[in-house]
């Protein structure tokens, strides 16, 4: 092997694609959030002690065999469905056989050459709104493996490290691997329509209910294949001409953990295909790795005849043989597409495109839907997802779905606040009672006092006693300026802790220091 | 088919992670020899319009419900593991990422 | 103490002898469970710190497990006392083959590469019986990882065949077919990928059972070949197999292959076939299962056997199965390929044994499977599973694996056509007796002979039974008959079974192992001392 995990020469983007032709390849490996395991029946949940969510079956003693997880079957053919694929009238898992610590059968369970789903697509929206299709080969079924942490040396990583510590819970896991067909004509929007196609296909199994798809968890995993090919002078991407050249050779960028990973990584990949080809060298078929911080990627595994998996059906599981009827049944399971659902919520809601764009970046459109079928109005929905929600989630560095707050909470505390239960003001600090797990929103108004004061006495008495406090203030309002009743308002209002009406207390006040006129005393205590 | 080399037995030993002495390499090449010219005739008696059986009994779709049951204790899981640390199995030194 | 049903030696009773007189009360499992301890004390010998069999012995077990088993019989016996209803079979003793997983007992397959390891789980099988209150006494000697036809594959060393202590018992569940006839025990368990219970039963004068594919719960028995292991009865009787077979068999939603439904009453069958009738029932000798290759005393016998079968009422016809002929070869490819990727689990990384390489100072994990798996497999072992490894690969996965289980097609065919002219076919068991130990080391082709009776069933997954058909005139040794049934009707074995058994018997006055040679007094001086 001759590439090394230095920093490789690359090319200007602008030339890159002036002279190459690239043709991506994206394999998705999606967790399902099924509650068991596809072959066992240990739980899947997420950050449990390690090798407790193990079993004779996940662990692979001997003896142990798997029996198949129904709804993992469900939400492969649903999944399926939803990218148009075909769905496969009868298959078979098969044995990929290979050696690894954190696989503790030394094979994976997973499908070859009958997959549940094939020959599918998924229409992908551009930043420009334009449409791209992206042809998808297969999804098919297979299992998770462990996890490893290297311990000893320098840094931590597998290289150098002087032994490993291996954790089985995830072993088993229920995974979708979604394969698209060699993707090409992208041109010089590959990157971005890696990223989009990433995008697309996270809202798509949000919206089917089948995985968490949190990239950060590894419960959505990308592998970006690239290739470049000479560009035909004058010939468009994806034309009949440009199609004809053969691809290149490819390499296989594993580790991409983000969305705007995936765009990065791909222009990256691009720019150093582009750099060996122009210097004259050829591309390594190699896995390589994608590095966050530095925004490279290094050698990773060369892809080599060496590898050998020796498929063949596996003989402890029995054939699919979906019924027709009940792949008819799940087809009408299917969500609305994203898409079509964004638009159509968008113009129910009347928001304009920066803000839907904002909440479908926030991952808030499901929220602030939620929300708004509890009652609130679409746009104090909108505020509280994108505005306070989302500035404490980014805070506390979690997703907003997992803020520990439900939309019937949030169409609640607008309610009172719509009521005059509530001020802004004091509707926050509710939330953060409700946040803190202190209850429903009414709980936290009761519990914490927080409700606005609109008894005239207790309010009358916070304005005669601001007047008393600042008789100069006072002068200046009976004397005609107005705007000093401001610095009154205040007053009261730090008086009565912010729980009154700033508008019934400046209208008490106006009423107090009435020019002199009008004498009538309208205070009733 | 015919002769199966020692180079040959060498690789599948490396796929199979066994690792075979230089003698075993060579007597092994020779009786998988032997083995595979007896079982060579199964080549030739099956026709491309047979199916092949994977399974003795033509059962589909056995399936279970996602219905969590009881896993292992902690202790359990490692209890025969030639080595644990910190509640996992520990291995020796992982020489390459898949 | 012991009743007017059984006889003096409590060893010496059958199953169903025994669990009537325990729910008679006329015995306590406690005595039961005593007199066999003694007797695996007095004729099993001894084995070394290494678990490897020491001196010339049975050495059919690798594991007794004297304590638990009394304490298991006391349990019995308080139940009993206590006036609550217990099962059939409660308080009978029974051996398990190594090869099934038994919670807090080791188990090892007969390999070094799982010597010490305890499972944390029972074997669906083992669950049943133990929920059947039986007593288990120990686990059994078998090939490593259940590959051969002798038991000389155990890594613990071979078992010696009660009928002659030079001669191998059979294989791979040798330990629990020798401890049959050696009366250690009166049921004992076996898996049958290719034979490994019908050639031992066969040579060792005993009854052995493989069911339909499907019948018995294949979890947590450490698997061969996935698509044709079968777990099943093994006994001295037709009877005592059916009573062991009821309680293994059923449906087991932790196996995917397990079958549903219906299952046939094989007890009935068995007590059915007693009688001795087989009025209606026609018979299929299989031409191709019989003639070259076997041995004339064996050839003998079976002859003898068609005899019988007619003269209690059943009609002989013969029958072809053209692809019977090449059963063997698709075999030691399926079987090698499915073994490859079974065996892989065994990388020293979770349970087993670890070994690390020399000359490394921090040898990584691939380094340490290699050197593991090169010191804690045996060489039959290696050589399957490199076997395997060669079928399995690309370029040559169509020739060799794909053209075999096309063969398995045919052979499926063979026995669909085969059993619309037969409700049971017949062959002998094994082509030969119980050949001296070492005799076929050497020659591995030579030693996958012996089970070229026997592998059809497995390939297209139909039931099938060894029962003693008599000695061999020319070296004295049992000689099995071999009935194979369609998928599914496992009772007819036990009916035609039954009632060969019952006219031989009739005929012998009395059992083939009544002749088997008295162990006791040879070795006296071999067994002193503690078994393991």
């Amino acid at each position: 092997m001759t590439v090394t995990d230095t920093t490789e020469a690359v090319l200007a983007y602008d030339d890159v694609v002036a002279a190459y032709d690239p043709v991506l390849g994206l394999e998705v490996h999606v967790e399902l959030n099924t509650a068991t395991k596809m072959f066992c029946g240990c739980p899947t949940g997420f950050g449990a002690e390690p090798n407790t969510q193990v079993c004779p079956v996940c662990l692979g003693l001997p003896g142990a065999l798997p029996v198949l997880n129904a709804r993992g079957l469900e939400s492969a053919i649903r999944i399926g469905l939803a990218l148009n694929c075909e769905i496969a009238s009868w298959c078979r898992f098969a044995r990929k056989n290979y050696f690894y610590p954190d696989m503790p059968k030394n094979f994976q369970t997973s499908q070859y050459d009958e997959p549940i789903a094939s020959n599918g697509f998924l229409d992908v929206e551009l930043d420009d709104g334009s449409t791209f299709r992206v042809e998808i080969e297969r999804a098919h079924m297979e299992e998770d493996t462990g996890k490893s942490t290297h311990v000893g040396g320098s840094t931590g990583r597998i290289h150098g490290a002087d032994y490993s510590l291996v954790d089985y819970n995830r072993a088993g896991i229920p995974l979708i691997e979604i394969v698209t067909k060699p993707v090409e004509g992208a041109g010089e929007r590959a990157p971005e329509i890696a990223r989009a196609y990433v995008s697309a296909l996270r809202d798509l199994l949000r919206a089917l209910g089948v995985s968490d798809v949190r990239m950060e968890q590894g419960s959505l995993r990308c592998d970006a294949n690239l290739s470049l090919r000479a560009k035909v002078p004058g010939a468009a991407p994806g034309s009949a001409q440009q199609r004809a050249v053969p691809l290149g050779t490819r390499s296989e960028t594993k580790n991409v953990n983000s969305l705007r990973s995936v765009e990065r990584a791909v222009r990256y990949e691009m720019t150093r295909h582009a750099a060996r080809l122009a210097a004259g060298l050829t591309i390594v078929q190699e896995t390589r790795h994608w590095h966050e911080d530095t925004g490279i990627t290094t050698s990773g595994r060369e892809k080599s005849d060496a590898e050998d998996y020796r498929y063949f059906p596996e003989p402890d599981l029995v054939p699919m043989s979906p019924d027709p009827a009940w792949v008819d049944e799940l087809r009408g399971t299917l969500p609305e597409p994203p898409p079509q659902r964004r638009r159509r919520l968008q113009t129910e809601w009347g928001f304009a495109d920066l803000e839907m764009r904002d909440l479908v970046n926030a991952g808030a459109v499901e929220l602030v839907e939620a929300t708004v079928a509890a009652g609130a109005a679409p746009a104090a929905a909108r505020k509280w997802w994108s505005g306070e929600l989302a500035r404490r989630a980014n805070a506390d560095g979690v997703e907003l779905a997992a803020m520990p707050v439900t939309p019937a909470q949030v169409a609640a505390l607008q309610g009172l606040v719509d009521a005059g239960t509530l001020t802004d003001s004091l509707a926050r600090q509710v939330l953060e009672g409700v946040l803190a797990g202190e209850g429903e929103p009414a709980d936290v108004v009761e519990s914490r006092g927080l409700k606005v004061v609109s008894d005239d006495g207790a309010l009358g008495a916070a304005v005669d006693q601001a007047i008393a406090d600042n008789p100069d203030v006072a002068d200046k309002v009976r004397s005609g300026k107005v705007a000093a009743v401001g610095a009154l308002v205040g007053a009261v209002m730090k008086q009565m802790r912010g729980q009154a009406d700033a508008a019934k207390v400046k209208a008490l006040l106006t009423e107090r220091l009435a020019p002199a006129d009008s004498t009538t005393d309208v205070s009733t205590s | 088919m015919s002769a199966i080399s020692r180079e040959e037995v060498s690789h599948l030993a490396m796929l199979a992670r066994i690792d075979l002495q230089p003698d075993e390499l060579d007597r092994l090449a020779a009786q998988l020899d032997v083995i595979l010219d007896a079982v060579a005739t199964v080549t030739q008696v099956a026709g491309e319009d047979v199916p092949a059986t994977s399974h003795p009994m033509p059962l589909t779709n056995v399936t279970r419900p996602d219905e969590p049951r009881p896993c292992l204790t902690q202790d359990e899981a490692l209890s025969g593991a030639p080595a644990a640390e910190a509640g996992r199995f520990r291995v020796p030194r992982i020489l390459e990422e898949d | 103490m012991t009743g007017t049903s059984l006889p003096a030696d409590l060893t010496r009773a059958t199953a169903a002898g025994l669990a009537q007189a325990l729910a008679a009360g006329e015995v306590s499992a406690v005595e039961v469970a005593q007199a066999h301890l003694d007797r695996i004390a007095a004729v099993d010998g001894t084995r070394d710190a290494d678990g490897v069999a020491t001196g010339k012995a049975v050495h059919a077990f690798l594991h007794v497990c004297a304590e638990s088993a009394l304490a298991d019989a006391r349990a019995v016996d308080d139940a009993r006392a206590a006036g609550q209803p217990l099962p059939a079979l409660a308080g009978v003793p029974i051996a398990v083959k190594d090869v099934m997983a038994t919670r807090g007992l080791p188990t090892t397959c007969g390999s070094r590469i799982l010597q010490g390891w305890v499972p944390p789980y029972d074997a669906t099988v083992v669950a049943n019986i133990r929920a059947a209150r039986m007593v288990v006494l120990g686990k059994t000697n078998m090939d490593e990882f259940a590959m051969g036809s002798s038991t000389e594959h155990s890594a613990y060393g071979p078992t010696r065949n009660p009928w002659d202590l030079d001669r191998i018992p059979g294989g791979s569940g040798g330990g629990s077919a020798a401890s049959l006839a050696a009366f250690e025990t009166p049921l004992a368990t076996g898996t049958d990928t290719g034979g490994s219970i019908r050639q031992p039963a066969s040579v060792t004068g005993t009854v052995g059972v493989k069911p339909t594919y499907g019948a018995v719960s294949r979890y947590g028995l450490v698997a061969l070949a996935s698509s044709l292991d079968q777990a099943g009865p093994c006994a001295r009787t037709v009877l005592d197999t059916a009573l062991l077979h009821q309680v293994m068999a059923g449906h087991d939603p932790m196996d995917s292959t397990s079958l549903t439904g219906e299952y046939p009453d094989v007890i009935a069958a068995a007590r059915a076939g007693a009688t001795g009738s087989l009025d209606g029932v026609t018979v299929g000798v299989v031409r191709e299962l019989s003639g070259d290759g076997y041995q004339a005393g064996v050839l003998r016998r079976f002859e003898e056997s068609l005899a019988v079968l007619t003269e209690a009422g059943a009609k002989v016809v013969e029958v072809s199965c053209p692809s019977f002929t090449v059963a063997l070869a698709a075999y030691y490819l399926i079987l090698p390929s499915e073994a490859s990727s079974n065996l892989a689990k065994f990388d020293a990384m979770r349970y087993g044994l670890r070994v690390e390489p020399g000359g490394v100072a921090v040898p990584t994990a691939e380094q340490v499977m290699g050197a593991t798996r090169a010191a804690g497999f045996g060489d039959e072992v290696k050589r399957r599973i490199i076997l395997g490894t060669y079928a399995l690969s690309s370029g040559y996965y169509d020739a060799y694996y794909g053209s075999a289980q096309k063969v398995r097609t045919l052979i499926q065919r063979d026995f669909a056509a085969a059993f619309g002219q037969a409700d049971v076919l017949v062959s002998p068991t094994s082509p030969t007796t119980a050949f001296p130990l070492g005799d076929k080391l050497e020659n591995p082709l030579a030693m996958y002979l012996q089970d070229v009776a026997t592998i059809p069933a497995n390939l297209a997954g139909v039931p099938g039974m060894s029962l003693p058909s008599g000695l061999a005139e020319e070296d004295g040794l049992p000689v099995g008959l071999q009935i194979l049934a369609p998928a599914g009707a496992d009772d007819r074995l036990y009916r035609v079974g039954g009632a060969l058994e019952a006219i031989l018997t009739a005929r012998w006055g009395g059992s083939v192992l009544d002749r088997v040679p008295d162990l006791s007094a040879a070795l006296a001086t071999a067994a002193n001392g503690a078994t393991r």
